[in-house]
């Protein structure tokens, strides 16, 4: 009998480690869940904005704000054109009339005309969420309704936005608005619509000359990759540890 | 034990029960980590495709080229090839079925985003061949004078 015993201690202890096993340990994963759980390898959206290029037309402007449904006549944008005039005191001069939707048609900054000699430096800076990596505005949002993607882009789920603004507050760029027909927070979202299907973001497309554009980090054979590697560019706001993947081409410190 | 300590325990359990079914009926079941992380990626997975679900509005320069092949051919021989037709025509959304004809911008302003002379150094903006919107024929519409499918200033 002593040996039905031992038997019946050992399937006992078995048992008892077995039962408080839970059932998930023993799930068998797909390698898609498994490429999901870890990240998808493939892709990292990012942006390269060439500021020398920028003329200050502003059709990415009006291509973005039309594409998205962003209402066309109210003061918000997802992406904007800022002027920088910086004169011989030593002053910046900026404005950005409209978001820069209809272009730079006149030299005068906020009604202000400033003489041609006067000027040192002057230039466009098209700007646009930055799809950081590590986005301030996601940490923030208390019901889970602004994410990023596996890809790199940061969206808002608009049915599950409360539309409490935290994000638009979060943002230090202020890429960030609040949707007037949706009452919800509202972002660039690099046309993710488009860029999914293989095709370029609005304003990439609508930029006359190539100072808008978008590139997969991960792809190092991609122009944009190799040009964010290999050439002297910068970020916005690199103090904020929210390493931003939007770059810039010709950026200046007077720029924020 | 007395009817004082059960009261209480069974509206926290019946609360608690509440809590758990209207959660269980309310949160979506794609909602989750679905990202990288729960800090970056708790969500709820259907938002994604609500997103690529968007209409794409601006078709491109090929989707004209199928049926307007004339004029996307004379424009690629001129400087304004670099624009998109959609910048000046609209986007062709689901043209010809919908809009059936797009309204052209055919304003002065939409030429002086460009051309209009700004001098800014460090820009290409004061390299671009441009007028003094003031100046040159202020009343005139641009279109009157310049093909702005092929605009050739020596052939005037």
């Amino acid at each position: 009998m002593s040996s039905s015993r031992r038997k019946f201690l050992k399937t006992a202890i078995t048992g008892g480690i077995a039962a408080s096993l839970p059932l998930s340990a023993f799930k068998l994963l797909s390698p898609a869940e498994v490429q999901a759980s870890i990240g998808d390898d493939k892709v990292r959206w990012a942006f390269l904005i060439d500021i020398q290029k920028c003329v200050g037309c502003g059709f990415c402007v009006k291509a973005c704000k039309l594409e998205n449904e962003v209402p066309y006549d109210l003061p918000v944008s997802r992406t904007w054109v800022e002027r920088y005039v910086v004169t011989k005191d030593g002053k910046s001069h900026i404005d950005s009339p409209e978001a820069g939707r209809d272009g730079y048609t006149s030299a005068k900054v906020r009604g202000d005309d400033i003489p041609p000699e006067e000027i040192t430096k002057a230039f466009f800076v098209p700007k646009l969420c930055n799809q950081c990596e590590k986005p301030a505005c996601v940490q923030v949002c208390p019901v889970g309704a602004t994410y990023q993607t596996l890809d790199g882009v940061v969206l808002v789920d608009r049915k599950w936005c409360i539309g409490c603004g935290y994000c638009i507050m979060a943002c230090p760029y202020g890429v960030r608005f609040f949707h007037p027909v949706y009452k919800t927070a509202e972002k660039c979202t690099f046309c993710y619509h488009r860029i999914t299907k293989g095709l370029k973001s609005a304003c990439v497309q609508a930029c006359p000359f190539g100072a808008r554009q978008l590139g997969n980090l991960k792809d190092h054979d991609d122009p944009v990759t190799h040009t964010i590697m290999t050439q002297r560019v910068g970020v916005l706001k690199a103090e904020y540890g929210t390493k931003p993947q939007a770059y810039y081409i010709g950026l200046d410190e007077r720029v924020r | 034990m007395k009817n004082h300590a059960w009261r209480p325990l069974a509206v926290v359990i019946g609360a608690v029960a509440l809590l758990l079914l209207v959660r269980a009926n309310v949160v979506p079941s794609d909602f989750g980590v679905n990202g990288e992380n729960f800090t970056y990626g708790f969500h709820r997975k259907g938002s994604i495709d609500d997103w690529k679900a968007v209409q794409i509005k601006y078709k491109g320069r090929e989707y004209c080229r199928e049926c307007h092949e004339e004029k996307v051919t004379e424009n690629e021989s001129s400087p304004h090839k670099v624009i998109e037709c959609e910048n000046c025509h609209g986007p062709a959304i689901e043209h010809p079925d919908n809009p059936e004809k797009l309204v052209v911008d055919r304003s002065r302003g939409l030429c002086l985003r460009c051309h209009a002379f700004l001098p800014y150094p460090q820009s290409h903006r004061s390299e671009m061949p441009a007028i003094d919107p003031d100046e040159h024929n202020p009343d005139q519409a641009c279109a009157d004078c310049h093909n702005p499918h092929n605009p050739n200033l020596e052939a005037m």
